[in-house]
C-alpha cells in the first residue's frame, strides 16, 4: 500500500509585504518554505510508515526550484519525492490544482501500488483556502477526513481507519473504508529533525519530474485556463492606528492602570 | 627475618612487572584515541609545567590546595629515599651511608624531616577528608586506605632508622639524635634488645607497602601521581576551547558515541582526574541537582574505555555505549545539562578538559540520531528558516534603529560594524540595551554601522547544542558577508557573539577584531571621547557586578566591566563569592537559554540570590542572556525592586545625566 503526502513551497508570509501601489504580493527576496501544515502531513506518512512499512511517496506541484522543499521531505525520510511540473500547470487555482494532484495520485495507484492514505496540510499559508485537500478527495472519490489530529487506528484486515478531527471546542471520532484522504492540524504530531546523513543524501538526490506529458491532463482542466478562480484584489486590512503607552519597564503598575483606563474609555472590555 | 636480596629480588620484579603492565593496559588504550597535537609551543609548555605542576598554582587556589602541595613536594624528596631504598634491597652493599659525609648528613636530615611532615600532612588530609570532605562522596575507601598507606611508609621508615640508631652509642649516638631528630624519637617505643626484629619488621613492611603502594597507583585515582605531570604538560594551549570543524561530506560520521571517537588527550584526561572534585563544586549543573557531573563525566570516559578497550582494539563494536542510561555511559540529561560555562575546566587543578568532552555527544545526538530535548525543534527550524531564535522575520532586524535614522554599515565609509546580534535586535528588553550603546557610540563619535535584514545570527547557540552541521552553514554566510562587506572591526553587545566572532570563527579563516561593547566604552571613557559629568554621584547605588562565563572565562574580560562601572558609579561594584574565574553561571550558556530546567533548582535562582545576599540597588550584567536570567530570577525571587541592568545602560545614565 502506498501513502502519498502532498506538499507544497510556499513564500515565508511573515516575510512578504503588499505593494501599496499594485496591491501584489512582493515575493522578491522572500524565502520558500514548506508550507507549515504540510510538515506535519510529511510526518504523519512517516509515522505510518514507520508503524507499518509503507512506501510514502511525496508529490508537490510547482515550479522547477519547489525541488528544493522535495528534498527536504527526503531527507525526512520519504521513499520517493515527485515534482509535478510543467508551464502548463501554471496560474493555477485550487481546482486546477486539485485535478493535477488527483492525476499523480491515480497514476501512482495504477503503475506502482494501491494507494490507501493520502495527506494534506489542513491548508496552506500563501492562499488559506483549504480547498485542495478536499478537491482531491472528491475527484479520486476517497474518503474526506478533514482537521485530523490524530490517527487513531489503521485496520489494515479490514481496511478502515479510524481518525479524530479537531472541530470548534469538541472532537470528532470517525471511522471509514480505505483509500482515504486526510487533512491535518499542526496538533497532530511533531515533525521529525532530519539528521546530516539524511540531508546529505538528499543533496545528491534526484528528484523526478512530471510534467503534462506524463499526466495527459486536458489542457483546459489544467493551469490558468483550468482556473475559473480569479483573485480582483490583494490589499492589507485597515488598521487604526496603534499607540504605545507609558514606560513598562520602569513603571509597569502605572503603565497596567493606563492600559486599563484607556481600554475602559473605549468600551473593550467585557464587564 | 633479615632483609635479603633473595626474597626481595623476586619480589621487586613481580611487583615492577605487574605495575608496568597495569599502566601499559591502561595508557596504550589512548593509542585508541584520534590524532592531535600537543607538542607545539614546548617554551609555553615547560614554563606551565613548572607553573602548575610543580609550584601547584591551581592546587593552591583553595586553602585546603596546601596540604596537597607539601604532599607532593614530600613526595619528591622521599622519591630520592626509596629510590636508597630499593637499590639497597637489591644490593644491600648500597647505601647513602657510601656517600661522602658532606653530601650523606644533609641527606639524612632531610629526609628524616620531610618524613615527619609527610605523616602530619597526610593526618591533615585524612581529617579534612572527615570533617569536611571536597565534595559529598569524597570519603571513600580507596581514599582513607591509600593516605594510610602513606602513614604506614613513613612510620616504617622511622622504625627502619630508630632500630639502626639504637645501635648507635656514644658521639654516633649524638650526631644520629642531631642529625634525625625525629627518628631518633622513634628509639624508646623499641624494647631493650629488640632493636633487629623491629628494623627487620620495619623493613618488610616498608618493603612490601612500598611495592603494594606502586601497585595500587595504576588502579585507582591516584594514577594522578604518574599522569598528571604530563597531562599538565600536555595541555591545550589555545583559549577558549573550540570544538573541531566538522566536514559534511556523504559518508562521514558526525560527532561521536564510542570513547574512540575522543582523541589520545581526552582518552589521556581521564587516567589523570585525581578526583579532587573541584570541577563539579564549580558546575552550576551538578551544584543544583541535575544528573551531570564533570568529574563523573572524566569517571565515565576512563571506565567505558577500560570496558570496551579491548573490543576496539580488534576494531570491534563497543559492548557498552558513551551514551546511555547505565553504568558506565554518560546520560543524555547529563549531556543536555551543560552550559558550557567552562567553570570545569577553570578549576581543574590538572587541566583536564571536561566541557569539551559533551561536544562530540551532543553532536550524535543531534546530527546522527536527532535526538534531542523536544523545545530545540523549534529553535532548530527558526534558526534555519529565519537566522534567529523566535522565528521573526528578518526583515524586522534592523527596525530598532529606525529611531536614529538607520544606520547601515557602509563599506569604506563605516568604521566599525556593530554586530547588534539576535537578543539585542528582537528582544524587547534587550533592545533598551542595544539603544544605549548607540547613543553611547554616537556621543562620543564613533563612526559605527550595522547590517539590518542582512545580519544574520551568530550560531553560537548552534555550536554549543552539537548542531554544528547549521552552524557551519551560518558561520559560512556569515563569514561571506562580512568579507564581501570588508568588515574587519566589530562591536559586539553579547558576549556569545563576540566569542563566536572572535575565536569560533578564526577555524574559518576570518580574523575579526571584536571588542565587547563594555572594552570600547572604557577606551572611549578614558580617552575623553565619552565625558562624564562632574558629579558622578547623585545618590549610593549599591550595584553588584555578574561575570557572563563566554566574556570571563571564555575570554578573560574581568576588568574592563569592573573599570567602567568604578568610572561610571564612582564606586568599585560589589563582589559576590564567587566572581571572576569562579563567577557562577546564570545558566542560559550552551544553549540552555532554549530549554526547560526541569530538574532540580533553578541555576538562575541560585545565582541571583547569590546577588541578592549583597543587597544590591542594581545587577549589573554584560550579556542579553544573563540579564533575562536575573530578570526572571528578581521576579521569581519577589525582590522586583532591585534593577537588573546591563553595563551600557548604566554607562549611559551617568553619560547622559544632565
Ligand atoms: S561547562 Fe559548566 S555546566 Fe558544563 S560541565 Fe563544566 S562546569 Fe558543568
Ligand atoms: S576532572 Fe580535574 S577538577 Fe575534576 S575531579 Fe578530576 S582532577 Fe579534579
Amino acid at each position: 500500500m502506498l501513502i502519498v503526502a502532498c506538499i507544497k513551497q510556499v513564500p515565508d508570509t511573515t516575510q512578504v509585504k503588499i505593494d501599496p501601489a499594485t496591491n501584489t504580493l512582493m515575493r522578491e527576496g522572500v524565502p520558500s518554505i514548506m508550507n507549515p501544515y504540510d510538515t506535519h502531513a510529511l510526518e504523519a506518512a512517516l509515522q505510518l510508515k514507520d508503524q507499518f512499512g509503507f512506501r510514502v511517496v511525496v508529490l508537490s506541484m510547482g515550479p522547477p526550484g519547489a525541488a528544493h522543499t522535495l528534498r527536504k521531505a527526503l531527507s525526512a525520510g520519504v521513499d520517493q519525492a515527485i515534482l509535478l511540473s510543467d508551464r502548463l500547470f501554471g496560474g493555477a487555482d485550487t481546482l486546477a490544482t486539485s485535478n493535477v494532484l488527483a492525476a499523480a495520485i491515480k497514476k501512482l495507484n495504477d503503475e506502482m501500488a494501491p494507494v490507501g492514505v493520502v495527506i494534506c496540510g489542513k491548508q496552506t499559508i500563501d492562499g488559506d483556502t483549504a480547498q485542495v485537500g478536499p478537491g482531491i478527495a472528491v475527484r479520486l472519490g476517497y474518503q474526506q477526513l478533514t482537521l485530523v489530529d490524530r490517527v487513531e487506528e489503521l485496520d489494515m484486515i479490514n481496511k478502515r481507519i479510524t481518525v479524530r478531527r479537531k472541530l470548534e471546542g469538541r472532537h470528532e471520532r470517525i471511522e471509514t473504508p480505505l483509500p482515504a484522504l486526510l487533512t491535518v492540524v499542526r496538533e497532530i504530531n511533531r515533525p521529525r529533525y532530519p539528521t546530516v546523513n539524511m540531508r546529505l543524501a538528499s543533496e545528491a538526490a534526484d528528484i523526478e519530474i512530471w510534467n503534462n506529458e506524463v499526466l495527459k491532463l486536458e489542457t483546459e482542466t489544467i493551469g490558468l485556463k483550468g482556473s475559473p478562480t480569479w483573485v480582483a484584489k490583494i490589499f492589507s486590512p485597515e488598521r487604526d492606528k496603534g499607540e504605545i503607552v507609558g514606560n513598562g519597564y520602569n513603571d509597569p503598575e502605572g503603565t497596567v492602570d493606563l492600559l486599563l483606563n484607556k481600554l475602559l474609555d473605549k468600551d473593550l472590555l467585557p464587564l | 627475618m633479615t632483609p635479603t636480596p633473595t626474597i626481595f629480588v623476586p619480589l621487586f620484579i613481580a611487583a615492577t612487572a605487574m605495575f608496568i603492565w597495569s599502566c601499559w593496559k591502561r595508557l596504550s588504550l589512548t593509542a585508541l584515541g584520534r590524532t592531535e597535537n600537543r607538542l607545539d609551543n614546548i617554551g609555553q609548555r615547560i614554563s606551565d609545567t613548572i607553573r602548575y605542576a610543580f609550584a601547584q598554582k591551581r592546587v593552591l587556589a583553595q586553602p585546603s590546595g596546601l596540604i596537597h602541595v607539601a604532599i607532593f613536594w614530600c613526595f619528591l624528596v622521599l622519591l630520592i629515599a626509596n629510590t636508597e631504598f630499593i637499590l639497597q634491597g637489591l644490593f644491600p652493599s648500597i647505601s647513602f651511608t657510601r656517600l661522602p659525609e658532606s653530601l650523606s648528613m644533609p641527606l639524612f636530615q632531610m629526609i628524616d624531616v620531610v618524613s615527619l611532615i609527610t605523616l602530619l600532612a597526610v593526618i591533615a588530609a585524612t581529617t579534612r577528608r572527615i570533617v569536611a570532605p571536597p565534595y559529598p562522596e569524597a570519603r571513600t575507601f580507596e581514599a582513607f586506605f591509600i593516605l594510610f598507606l602513606i602513614a604506614v611508609l613513613m612510620l616504617a621508615s622511622f622504625g627502619i632508622n630508630a632500630a639502626k640508631i639504637s645501635t648507635f652509642r656514644g658521639s654516633t649516638l649524638e650526631l644520629a639524635k642531631t642529625i634525625t631528630p625525629v627518628s631518633y624519637q622513634f628509639i624508646t617505643f623499641i624494647p631493650e634488645g629488640m632493636g633487629k626484629v623491629v628494623h627487620d619488621l620495619s623493613w618488610w613492611t616498608h618493603a612490601l607497602v612500598l611495592l603494594l603502594f606502586m601497585n595500587l597507583l595504576p588502579l585507582s585515582k591516584h594514577f594522578h601521581i604518574i599522569t598528571a605531570i604530563p597531562n599538565v604538560f600536555l595541555q591545550r594551549l589555545e583559549h577558549p576551547p573550540l570544538p573541531e570543524r566538522e566536514e559534511f561530506k556523504v559518508g562521514n560520521s558526525f560527532g561521536s558515541n564510542q570513547v574512540d571517537g575522543y582523541t589520545w588527550k581526552d582518552l589521556l584526561d581521564s587516567f589523570s582526574c585525581t578526583e579532587c572534585g573541584r570541577c563539579q563544586m564549580a558546575c552550576p549543573a551538578d551544584q543544583t541537582g541535575k544528573p551531570l557531573n564533570p568529574r563523573g563525566v572524566i569517571a565515565t570516559i576512563k571506565h567505558n574505555l577500560m570496558k570496551n578497550g579491548s573490543l576496539l582494539k580488534k576494531g570491534e563494536p563497543p559492548a557498552i555505549p558513551l551514551i546511555g542510561e547505565g553504568e558506565d555511559s554518560i546520560s543524555t540529561e547529563a549531556i543536555w545539562s551543560c552550559t558550557t560555562c567552562g567553570a570545569c575546566i577553570q578549576a581543574c587543578p590538572v587541566f583536564i578538559e571536561q566541557m569539551p568532552k559533551l561536544t562530540p555527544l551532543r553532536r550524535h545526538l543531534v546530527e546522527m540520531e536527532s535526538n534531542f530535548p523536544a523545545e530545540l525543534l523549534n529553535l532548530f527550524e527558526n534558526m534555519e528558516s529565519r537566522s534567529n531564535p523566535w522565528g521573526i522575520a528578518p526583515t524586522e532586524r534592523g527596525k530598532w534603529a529606525t529611531l536614529l535614522g538607520d544606520r547601515p554599515f557602509e563599506t569604506g565609509k563605516t568604521e566599525y560594524l556593530f554586530y547588534v546580534g539576535c537578543a539585542g535586535s528582537f528582544d524587547a528588553r534587550t533592545k533598551q540595551v542595544t539603544m544605549a550603546v548607540a547613543q553611547l557610540l554616537d556621543k562620543a563619535g564613533v563612526s559605527w554601522g550595522i547590517l539590518g535584514k542582512d545580519e544574520k545570527c551568530c550560531g553560537d547557540s548552534m555550536r554549543r547544542l552539537g548542531n554544528e552541521y547549521l552552524f557551519d552553514s551560518m558561520a559560512k554566510e556569515n563569514i561571506a558577508l562580512f568579507k564581501e562587506r570588508k568588515i574587519t572591526k566589530v562591536i559586539a553587545q553579547c558576549p556569545h557573539c563576540m566569542s563566536t566572532l572572535k575565536n569560533d570563527y578564526r577555524q574559518y579563516g576570518i580574523e575579526l577584531e571584536v571588542l565587547h561593547h563594555s572594552q570600547l566604552l572604557l577606551q572611549l571613557l578614558q580617552d575623553g571621547r565619552l565625558k562624564l559629568p562632574e558629579e558622578t554621584k547623585e545618590t549610593a547605588t549599591r550595584l553588584v557586578y555578574h561575570d557572563s562565563c563566554y566574556m570571563g572565562r571564555h575570554n578573560g574580560i574581568y576588568d574592563e566591566p569592573r573599570e567602567t562601572l568604578a568610572l561610571a558609579t564612582g564606586e568599585e561594584p560589589i563582589e559576590m563569592a564567587r566572581n571572576r574565574e569562579g563567577a557562577f553561571c546564570c545558566g542560559a550558556g550552551g544553549g540552555r537559554m532554549w530549554m526547560e530546567e526541569f530538574t532540580g533548582e533553578r541555576i538562575n535562582l541560585v545565582r541571583t540570590a547569590e546577588a541578592l545576599e549583597h543587597e544590591p540597588d542594581t545587577i549589573c550584567t554584560a550579556c542579553p542572556y544573563c540579564l533575562t536570567m536575573f530578570i526572571d530570577g528578581v521576579k521569581d525571587l519577589k525582590a522586583d525592586k532591585v534593577q537588573v541592568r546591563d553595563i551600557a545602560e548604566i554607562i549611559a545614565e551617568a553619560v547622559f545625566r544632565q
